[in-house]
């Protein structure tokens, strides 16, 4: 009944082992908010068991009443949480009561964007084939989220560990996202 | 004969390696350059000259070579290539060029890669003060980058066999590079050439990474990378190039730069000749000249221009039996082909009194520092009087100079400087000094000081080639200079000194110091010319990288595009999107399958995929106000539920944008943008509310491709929607026009729209683009007994124009407003001010005779007029200028008109209707009859079903 | 390829952004109160100095955010950059 937008690269991406353990995580529910008040943030917070990002360009994950929730600094006042699948109108609903009457937005935008995640030791030497932002251990520790290109398209970009990315892309460029990927990775394969 | 040695340089001898040049088959050796190997078997002339066609050789030894211009052809054709930076394998097959070499035809199977680096210092130039540089930045901890053009590291020093700290500096140098290579952070690249900087620290560089395997190259790697480096500090250690004298005939093959030819000796175990005279203005073609004597070559002559040779070579020379002449200058060579004698006669006045037979030329003229990337960079040059060079001229506090590149031509100070500037460039990137690299002491007896700057003996000046792949003469220079040029860089464009693939490497400070004699003026108030990348030649295949095929552009497609795959849809580019054009059954082409599409959605029922639409989702207190400022007409008194079309001006008044909004509550908005303005008018939107009206308490949230968006049109479309969405009342009363309603679709939960964009009833169905596909086929089995059609954007456009409803940059395109379309109903007398509200009253914006949508029916309604076509107002062309009233825009064969019809924006056009103007389509006039632009179901009756 | 610096997100390479011209033209209080001439030059003119020139960008790949920036237009130097709102600062060019 439903489709995500790399359900048919599922084995392409998996043939990247063992340079990179590739996978698309369909469905998952995304909200994008816009909201400054910091009593809003500190509520929505709350609410969601997981403090809001105080820094630009980093990402805070936590376990609350929807289990695991991520957020993503995107913007001075703006922000992706992200939950597992059929999460997202009761989420929406509860982000809605924190916010209250202060200025802000919550906007479903699950399907907008589809995730990968990639897990390997070659896997920042991989994305340096196309993004020009440094991806040394040093410069994007662990609980880095950049918004970025990767080769031609737009990415989030969420730094899970030293080997572990995870990929946020749109929907319509998932596919091209995909293809780069697999060519940047022939050429470990073909050495490996 | 074999110009090998019997022992001697970094070859694997015991290794043949087969190739052909030239349609001949030779043999060489791993280690080997093509243009060593040739040079081994005595070969010298690779190809021929550009204009003149005269025989040229092998100059130098390196990537400074201004001759050895070569095609590979196998095992892929390749142009321009230089002989001596190919590295030699089994079966290359090569030929010489005449300057100009021809591009493969089909495509090139290997790989191109790009990767992005990060350093606190990139070191450029693997040589003895590049290596001293690197690993003194690598102890302090610094992340290091070292590149070296070269297949291995050291510099000059590959080119000599000298001792460094008392053992062969190949040993030395192999301690730096495994020290570097072993040191966490440093990342060395060999076969890598820094080709350009740039602003921020921003270095590229071409590495080379299977060439040299030719046939063997492994599948799958790229053969080249471009390594897009992004550092903080920068050394340059970029070395100097030797630099010849000009004299006539010194083209000849055979001539070579005297330390070039000591590189193929030492380094390839060549020898360039049998009998070689040395000319030189300086000491280090001694050493060139002791070396190769000792190697078997007869020196007939050292000719020095210099007064006096230095005492201790010309004494060493002495006990070689080698005959030094001082005083004295080559002032013409001999030889039908390659160079057979040399005329050698005083320096002044430049005559000939003594001929002597030789195969080789030795020349040394001085040497010009390496200094490319660092005007690259923005560094002022200076001229070095004593050098006869341009040097660098300032201090710039993120790129240092080492080495010879600096002009400074002692080993020893060189590794000095070395050190010295590797550890300010690792301070300057905030790493304290970390254990100090012990300086590499040279036994080396040649230095280039003290030597004469000496551009050119006179002579023939047509036969005095400056630029030797441009066939640039002296008189070219003068024949400039004579016309009133004094710039260097309008000499350097008149006469194409220096445009070669080699930049000039060896020619251009000649070429500048020959303007400078002529025009009595002194180098130092010279300004040089820029120095621009590339540095080498860099293929388009390589700077292309993998954005090729498929990779090229990304390519998005909908949450539905794989069923427009599987049902045979032909696609349409708009913008990066795919969309489907039209869905041909068997025989059909463009134009019948439209028809029929056409047909069946006007008669029964069509749908299409509209998720491309660009979707904003509009929230706050104050967004009725803040599209009340976007759009022409007023937004705010929308009412929850209901829809409305908009345009949207720039300031100029003229129409970006349109679309639908829909109010979705008190204080939310969802509106739709055209596909291929999406994420402009989000700009757009952002622009605004962060840099005019932040006090607006409004936010905007692309949900483009959250939605999967199903038109659903044609006078069945209420049936087959009844079908699939069971619990909504889709009567015309219940489910008004301009109206939605939150249902569930095929059991998903859905969005209805019910908005026309072809007159007929219809419904837009917006799920989440996870059920796209899903929903899209319900609707399809819920329409077969409709015989229910999926159509493409053709079938859209011409739906729509047969309306009258423009499309955003067909019928628009930056000059056309809101009252030209015919849409003054679309622009708000009630609103105080919107964005472009004011430029409407200007007077440019009241003319009459501005350009109108009108609708134009060929009298013949079986002609089709090419969109684009002028239009004119006689039937017969007067004289030129002729007076063009406007275009084409839009053109169709319309099924429900039964002829055909078009779109056209018209001078005065709405004065107009009901005139005949003419079209010029090929030879003929065709008369129109120019009608409003809306041609069909002009009352609306359709709209309900 | 040059690094602006993002007030936010830090350098990142110019392709990630957008220009928007000369800051500091605000909209018109009241576009009707002005002259068309006054009126065109507002939609049409703008400086273009040779030297510190202050101007918008937006981090369009990033943070999507606009901010200033103060450019030298001769050598492309960006000698500063500051939030919508800020005052432009002090700049030797």
């Amino acid at each position: 009944m439903t489709a995500s937008p790399l359900a048919a690269w599922r084995d392409r991406l998996a043939a990247l082992a063992p340079v990179l353990d590739a996978a698309e995580q369909p469905f998952r529910s995304q909200l994008t908010v816009r909201v400054s008040d910091p009593d809003a943030i500190a509520a929505m917070g709350s609410a969601l068991g997981v403090q809001f990002p105080s820094a630009a360009c980093t990402f805070t994950s936590g376990s609350g009443r929807f289990g695991d929730v991520e957020v993503l600094w995107l913007g001075p006042d703006e922000f992706l949480v992200v939950a597992a699948p059929d999460l997202q109108i009761t989420i929406e609903e509860v982000l809605r009561g924190a916010l209250g009457t202060v200025r802000g937005s919550v906007v479903d935008t699950s399907a907008q964007r589809t995730t990968v995640v990639l897990e390997g030791p070659k896997v920042r030497d991989v994305l340096a084939h196309g993004c020009s932002v440094d991806l040394h251990p040093a410069s994007a520790p662990g609980g880095t989220c950049v918004q970025t290109l990767l080769a031609r398209t737009g990415i989030i970009l969420q730094v899970n560990g030293d080997d572990r990315v995870t990929v946020l892309v749109r929907s319509s460029f998932a596919e091209y996202l995909a293809a780069w990927l697999c060519d940047a990775c022939s050429e470990y394969l073909a050495v490996a | 004969m074999t110009f090998r040695t019997p022992t001697g340089g970094a070859i694997d001898r015991d290794t043949l390696l087969h190739f052909t040049f030239n349609g001949q088959s030779y043999t060489g050796h791993p280690g080997d350059t093509l243009a060593s190997a040739l040079l081994a078997h005595g070969v010298h002339e690779v190809g021929g000259s550009v204009k003149l066609g005269r025989p040229r050789g092998i100059v130098a030894a390196g990537s400074e070579d201004p001759t050895s211009l070569v095609q590979i052809e196998a095992p892929f054709s390749e142009p321009m290539l230089l002989a001596t930076t190919v590295e030699l394998y089994d079966g290359l097959v090569a030929r010489g060029l005449a300057g100009q070499g021809k591009l493969a035809a089909e495509p090139d199977p290997a790989r191109y890669d790009a990767k992005h680096e990060h350093c606190d210092v990139l070191v450029v130039g693997a040589g003895p003060a590049g290596l001293v540089a690197a690993l003194t930045a690598a102890r302090s901890g610094a992340r290091v980058v070292l590149v070296d053009e070269q297949n291995q590291a050291g510099g000059a020093l590959l080119g000599v066999d000298e001792y460094v700290d008392e053992r062969p500096s190949a040993e030395w140098v192999a301690d730096v590079v495994a020290e570097l290579k072993s040191t966490p952070g440093v990342l060395v690249l060999e076969r890598t050439t820094a080709f350009g900087m740039y602003q921020d620290g921003f270095v590229l560089a071409l590495e080379k990474r299977t060439d040299h395997l030719g046939f063997a190259a492994p599948e799958g790697v790229a053969r080249q990378r471009v390594w897009r480096i992004r550092t903080r500090q920068t050394v340059l250690a970029t070395g100097a190039h030797e630099r010849p004298v000009v004299f006539a005939d010194n083209d000849r093959p055979g001539i070579m730069l005297a330390s070039s030819a000591r590189t193929f000796l030492h380094r390839y175990g060549v020898l360039p000749g049998s009998r070689a005279v040395v000319f030189t203005t300086n000491d280090s073609a001694y050493c060139a000249a002791i070396d190769l004597a000792e190697s078997g070559v007869d020196i007939a002559l050292i000719v020095d221009a210099r007064h006096e040779a230095p005492a201790r070579l010309a004494t060493e020379c002495a006990a070689r039996g080698i005959e030094v002449r001082a005083g004295h200058v080559v002032v013409g060579t001999e030889g039908a082909g390659r160079v057979t004698g040399v005329r050698i006669g005083p320096l002044a006045p430049a005559s000939p009194d003594i001929t002597v037979a030789c195969d080789t030329v030795l020349v040394s003229g001085g040497w010009n520092p390496v200094v490319s990337l660092f005007s690259q960079a923005r560094g002022k040059l200076r001229y070095d009087a004593e050098l006869g060079a341009f040097v660098p001229g300032e201090e710039l506090s993120t790129v240092r100079v080492a080495g010879s590149a600096t002009g400074e031509l002692d080993l020893n100070a060189c590794a000095r400087q070395g050190r010295d500037v590797g550890s300010e460039a690792a301070a300057a990137a905030g790493f304290a000094p970390g254990g100090q690299v012990p300086l590499p002491v040279s036994d080396s007896r040649c230095t280039a000081r003290s030597g004469l700057v000496l551009w050119r003996v006179p002579g023939d000046d047509d036969a005095s080639f400056v630029d030797l792949q441009r066939d640039s003469t002296v008189a070219d220079v003068l024949r400039a200079t004579g016309a009133g040029l004094r710039s260097l860089e309008h000499i350097k464009r008149y006469t194409t000194i220096g445009t070669a693939h080699d930049q000039g490497k060896t020619s251009g400070m000649i070429a500048a110091g020959i303007v400078a004699e002529a025009l009595g003026v002194e180098l130092e108030d010279q300004r040089p010319t820029t120095f621009r990348p590339p540095y080498t030649s860099v293929s388009f295949a390589a700077l292309a990288g993998r954005d090729r095929g498929e990779l090229h552009d990304p390519v998005r497609v909908t949450a539905i595009h794989p069923w427009h795959v599987a049902h045979g849809a032909l696609f349409e580019d708009v913008g990066q999107w795919k969309r489907p054009w039209y869905y041909p059954k068997p025989g059909e082409d463009l134009h019948t399958a439209v028809l029929r599409e056409c047909r069946a959605t006007r008669e029964s029922v069509g749908m299409m995929d509209g998720s491309t639409l660009g979707k904003i989702d509009v929230q706050g207190r104050d967004a009725g106000k803040f599209l009340d400022m976007l759009y022409t007409n007023m937004m705010s008194t929308l009412k929850v539920g209901k829809i409305r079309y908009g345009v949207m001006c720039g300031v100029d008044g003229m129409v970006i944008d349109d679309g639908t909004v829909i109010r979705v509550g008190d204080e939310r908005y969802l509106i739709t943008t055209t596909t291929g303005n999406a994420a402009k008018i989000l700009d757009w939107m952002e622009e605004w509310l962060q840099t005019e009206w932040p006090h607006l308490d409004v936010h905007c949230t692309s949900v483009t491709e959250h939605w999967a968006t199903i038109p659903l049109v044609g006078p069945r479309s209420r049936d087959v929607l009844a079908a699939v969405a069971p619990s909504l009342d889709v009567s015309n009363e219940a489910f008004e026009f301009m109206t939605w309603h939150d249902t569930v679709v095929a059991g998903v939960p859905a969005r209805v729209c019910r908005i026309s964009f072809s007159g007929e009833l219809a419904y837009e169905i917006n799920v989440t683009a996870w059920h796209g596909i899903a929903v899209w086929e319900a609707l399809m089995a819920a329409g077969e007994q409709y015989g229910i059609t999926p159509y493409g954007t053709e079938t859209m456009h011409v739906l729509r124009a047969e309306k009258g409803y423009p499309i955003i940059g067909q019928e628009t395109d930056a000059t056309v407003t809101p009252q030209d379309l015919g849409m003054s109903w679309a622009v708000s007398k009630k609103k105080p001010d919107f964005i472009g509200k004011r430029s409407f009253a200007r007077a440019e914006n009241n003319r009459t005779d501005r350009k109108q949508l009108v609708g134009l029916l060929p009298v013949d309604p079986s002609v089709l007029l090419p969109e684009g076509s002028q239009i004119v107002e006689t039937d017969r062309l007067p004289e030129p200028p002729v007076r063009m009233l406007g275009h084409v825009t839009s053109s169709y064969p319309s099924a429900a008109l039964g002829r055909t019809f078009a779109l056209a924006l018209v001078r005065s056009g709405h004065e107009r209707i009901g005139e005949t103007l003419f079209v010029p389509v090929e030879d003929a006039l065709v008369p129109v009859t120019v009608t409003e632009s809306v041609l069909y179901d002009k009352e609306g009756a359709r709209r309900d079903g | 390829m040059q690094l602006i610096p993002c007030p936010w997100c830090g350098p990142r390479e110019e392709a990630e952004f957008h220009y928007g011209g000369q800051a500091h033209v605000a909209y018109p209080e009241d576009p009707s109160a002005l002259t068309d001439e006054e009126w065109a030059q507002y939609v049409f003119f703008r400086e273009n100095p040779s030297g510190p020139f202050a101007e918008r960008w937006s981090h369009n790949a990033g943070c999507r955010r606009w901010f200033n920036a103060v450019r030298d237009t001769r050598t492309h130097d960006l000698l500063a950059v500051y939030r919508v709102g800020e005052p432009m600062p002090e700049v030797i060019a």
